[in-house]
C-alpha cells in the first residue's frame, strides 16, 4: 500500500489514469454551492417577510382596486407611508434594503465552499465569522441526501454527511440533484477505500432543462440507475395508517385525551379542557404527522456501499449507511402490533441517534413496520454475513421461546423477576452478532455485531444475589437501544461475560469496514 | 454455591487505601446535604413526627459510611492482553470488560480531597456511555504511567468505532 498524500492534494494525480469520478466537485480543490442556497436557506425568512407584507397591505390592495373609502386607524404604518406623498420614498428605502441582502446574500454565498479530498471532507463558511467544519471520510456514519419541498422546484438537493459524534455533520447545503446524488458516489468511493475508482457512465442529458427538472421532481430516489432500486420491502399506505393507530404513543395520547374530556365534562370546566387536552391533541397531531410523512414511500435497498433508505411525500430523505456503521439493531413489537403480526426496526448509529424530536425517528427507525418475512429481510442487509440457519435462529429470537435455535433461557426461578417473559427470555449468537431475546408482552430481539460493542458487562444487584441470578450488558453507542438481558442464572452470565468479551476483542482486531472495500481493491 | 459474582483466576489490582478518606468526606458532605433537606418539612411544619424522616436519612448515611472501606476494597482493575477488566461495587456488583482499542480518551480528574492525599481518579472513555470505567483512588504516578500504557496498548490495537 502507497503512503497516504497529505491532505489538500488534488486527487487527479493518485487516481490510475482513466478513471473518471462522477462528478467534477470531489476533485480536491474548493468548489462553490448551487446559486439558489441562501434564497433556499433564507427561504423560510423571505416567505414570512412576504407573507407579513401582503397581510399588512391586504386592506390596502382591497380598497385600492374596490375604491373603498378610507376608514382605518393613524396608527397603521402601510397607511401613513401611502398617504402625503411618501410612499416614493419608502420604495427607494425597501429597495436600497434589497440591494443590501442581495449583496450579502451574495457575498456569503462565495465565501460559502467547501472541498473533498480523499482524507476529509471540508465546509469553510461564514461573511464575518469564519467557520471551518471538517469531517474524516473513514469516520462517515451515513450519507444522507435530503430534498425540502422548495429546493426540489429549483432542482436543488441538500448533502448531510453524518460524521461520528454529537452534532457532528457536515451539510453541504444546496448542490443540484444530480450533483448531490454524483457527489455521493464519489464521496462513498473515496471513503470505502477504492484505490481504483471506477469508470462513471456520465452520459449527458439530452432532456431539455424543463422536461428535465419535472423528471427530478417526479423521481423518488436520485438517479435510479445507480443502485438496484428494487426495496426489498412494500410499505402499503394502509398498513402504514393502520400501524400509526395502532401504535403505543397514539393509544397513550387518545387515552389521555378521553381522559382530559372525561374530567372536564364531569367537573364542568373548561381550564382541563385548556390545560390538557390541547397539548395532547397538539402532539398527538404532531406525532401521527411526522409519522407519516417519514414512513410514506419508504424504500430499503443493498448498494455496494451499504443500505440505502429512502422516504418522504413532500420533503424527500434518500440515505446510504455504508457497512459496519450500524451498532445495534433491535426488532420490535408495540402491543397492539401484535395481532396483525407487524414488527419495527430500530438502530443505534454513531451519529445523531441521540438527536430529540422530529429527526430522531428518521435517524434510527431503519423500517417503520413490516411483518415477519420484510423484517427477516431488512435483517439480512443490517446484520454482517447472515445465512439460511442464521436467519432460522433470528426468527426464533424475534417469534420464538424456549431453547429452539440456540437460545440459553433464564432458569425457572427468574419468574419472579420475569413473571411474563422468563420463558422467551434468553440469549444466542449467529457468527459475529449477539441476540438478546426479551419481553413477553412487549417482545423484542436486540442484536449487536460483536465488532461494534464498545465493552461487555455483568452486574448483580441484592434482589437478584437472592435468586442466584446475573444480568449482562453489551456496551453500544448512545441510542434508543439498550443491549442488556437480565434474569439470568449467575454461572452462565459469566460464562456469556467471559466468551463474549473474547469474541468482541478478536472481532474487533479482524474489523476493516471504516475501509470496506480496501480490501478486495488492494489484492 | 455461590451467590456474589466473581471471576475466578483474576489477580485484581487494588486502589490505594488513602481512597477511604476521600470516599468518606464526600459521603459525609452528601450526607450533611441530605439531612437538611429532609428536615425542611420538619422545619416548616413544626410536627414533631417529621423529624422521623432526617433521623431516617441519617441512620441510612452512617451505614453507607460504615461500609465504605468495604466498598473501596470492592474496587479493582486488571490489564489483561486484550482488554481492560474493572470491577466495583458491594451490594450493586458491577464487572466490565472493555478491549484497549475502543479507547477514546483517557481522563484524569483530581478532587480537592484527593489533591491533598496525592490521588487521582482515572476515568476511561469509549464511545459508548453505559461502558462507564472510572478508577479511583490512584497515586498520581501510577495513574498517569497507567494512563501512558493505555494510551499505548490502545494505539497498538487501534480499531474504528
Amino acid at each position: 500500500m502507497r503512503d497516504d498524500p497529505p491532505e489538500g492534494d488534488p486527487i487527479e494525480d493518485l487516481l490510475p489514469p482513466g478513471a473518471v469520478l462522477a462528478t467534477r466537485l470531489a476533485d480536491g480543490e474548493w468548489h462553490r454551492l448551487h446559486p439558489a442556497t441562501p434564497l433556499l436557506r433564507g427561504g423560510i425568512v423571505v416567505i414570512a417577510l412576504a407573507g407579513y407584507f401582503i397581510s399588512q397591505a391586504r386592506q390596502q390592495l382591497i380598497d385600492l382596486f374596490f375604491g373603498a373609502p378610507h376608514a382605518h386607524d393613524d396608527g397603521d404604518p402601510f397607511l401613513f407611508l401611502t398617504r402625503d406623498g411618501r410612499l416614493p420614498l419608502a420604495l427607494l428605502g425597501i429597495a436600497a434594503i434589497l440591494i443590501v441582502i442581495v449583496v450579502i446574500f451574495y457575498l456569503s454565498w462565495r465565501v460559502h465552499t467547501f472541498r473533498i479530498t480523499d482524507e476529509v471532507v471540508e465546509v469553510r463558511s461564514g461573511l464575518i465569522r469564519r467557520s471551518l467544519r471538517k469531517g474524516r471520510l473513514d469516520r462517515i456514519q451515513g450519507i444522507n441526501i435530503v430534498r425540502p419541498f422548495f429546493a426540489r422546484l429549483f432542482g436543488a438537493a441538500r448533502l448531510e454527511i453524518d460524521v461520528a459524534g454529537h452534532d457532528a455533520n457536515v451539510r453541504l447545503d444546496y448542490l443540484s440533484s444530480s450533483n448531490a446524488d454524483g457527489l455521493r458516489r464519489d464521496i462513498l468511493r473515496l471513503a470505502s477505500g477504492t484505490k481504483h475508482a471506477e469508470q462513471a457512465s456520465t452520459a449527458p442529458d439530452s432532456r431539455g432543462f424543463v422536461e428535465q427538472r419535472v423528471a427530478e421532481f417526479i423521481a423518488p430516489e436520485l438517479d435510479p440507475s445507480f443502485a438496484p432500486p428494487e426495496s426489498v420491502v412494500r410499505v402499503h399506505v394502509g398498513r402504514l395508517v393502520g400501524s400509526i393507530f395502532l401504535h403505543d404513543t397514539t393509544f397513550t395520547l387518545l387515552l389521555l385525551i378521553a381522559l382530559a374530556a372525561a374530567a372536564s365534562a364531569a367537573l364542568g370546566t373548561l381550564e382541563i379542557v385548556i390545560y390538557f387536552l390541547v397539548p395532547f391533541a397538539l402532539a398527538l397531531g404532531s406525532f401521527l404527522f411526522r409519522r407519516f410523512t417519514k414512513s410514506i414511500r419508504y424504500s430499503i435497498a443493498s448498494t455496494p456501499d451499504g443500505v440505502r433508505v429512502g422516504f418522504g411525500l413532500l420533503t424527500l430523505s434518500n440515505e446510504t449507511l455504508p457497512p459496519g456503521r450500524i451498532h445495534s439493531v433491535q426488532v420490535r413489537q408495540p402491543i397492539l402490533w401484535r395481532a396483525p403480526g407487524w414488527w419495527e426496526i430500530k438502530v443505534n448509529r454513531a451519529s445523531k441517534s441521540n438527536a430529540k424530536g422530529a429527526d430522531a425517528q428518521r435517524n434510527t427507525t431503519i423500517l417503520p413496520v413490516g411483518n415477519l418475512d420484510d423484517v427477516l429481510r431488512v435483517l439480512a442487509l443490517l446484520l454482517p454475513n447472515t445465512s439460511p440457519e442464521s436467519t432460522e435462529t433470528l426468527r426464533r429470537g424475534i417469534v420464538g421461546t424456549g431453547p429452539e435455535g440456540g437460545f440459553t433461557n433464564s432458569p425457572r426461578r427468574a419468574v419472579v423477576v420475569r413473571p411474563f417473559a422468563f420463558r422467551r427470555n434468553g440469549f444466542a449468537e449467529i457468527p459475529g452478532v449477539v441476540l438478546l431475546r426479551a419481553g413477553g408482552i412487549w417482545r423484542h430481539l436486540t442484536m449487536v455485531p460483536e465488532a461494534r460493542a464498545q465493552s461487555i458487562g455483568v452486574s448483580q444487584g441484592p434482589i437478584y444475589r437472592a435468586l442466584r441470578l446475573a444480568r449482562v450488558h453489551v456496551h453500544t453507542v448512545n441510542g434508543p437501544i439498550r443491549a442488556e438481558l437480565g434474569g439470568l442464572d449467575r454461572d452462565v452470565a459469566l460464562r456469556f461475560f467471559g466468551t463474549v468479551s473474547l469474541e468482541v476483542v478478536s472481532a474487533v482486531s479482524t474489523d476493516a469496514t471504516h475501509r470496506w472495500r480496501a480490501g478486495g481493491s488492494a489484492a | 454455591m455461590t451467590r456474589r459474582l466473581d471471576l475466578p483466576a483474576v489477580e485484581w489490582r487494588r486502589v490505594s487505601p488513602k481512597y477511604v478518606l476521600v470516599d468518606v468526606v464526600s459521603t459525609l458532605v452528601l450526607t450533611i446535604g441530605l439531612v437538611i433537606a429532609s428536615s425542611i418539612p420538619a422545619l416548616v411544619s413544626r410536627v414533631t413526627l417529621w423529624w422521623i424522616l432526617p433521623a431516617v436519612v441519617l441512620v441510612i448515611m452512617i451505614l453507607v459510611i460504615a461500609f465504605v472501606p468495604r466498598r473501596v476494597r470492592s474496587i479493582g482493575y486488571q490489564l489483561r492482553d486484550d482488554d481492560l477488566l474493572f470491577r466495583r461495587g458491594l451490594l450493586f456488583q458491577r464487572f466490565v470488560a472493555v478491549p484497549y482499542g475502543r479507547m477514546q480518551l483517557i481522563d484524569i480528574t483530581r478532587g480537592p480531597v484527593s489533591r491533598v492525599l496525592g490521588l487521582s481518579d482515572l476515568h476511561f472513555v469509549t464511545a459508548a456511555a453505559s461502558s462507564s470505567v472510572q478508577i479511583p483512588g490512584l497515586l498520581v504516578a501510577d495513574a498517569e504511567e497507567l494512563r501512558d500504557r493505555l494510551v499505548a496498548l490502545a494505539e497498538t490495537r487501534r480499531a474504528g468505532l
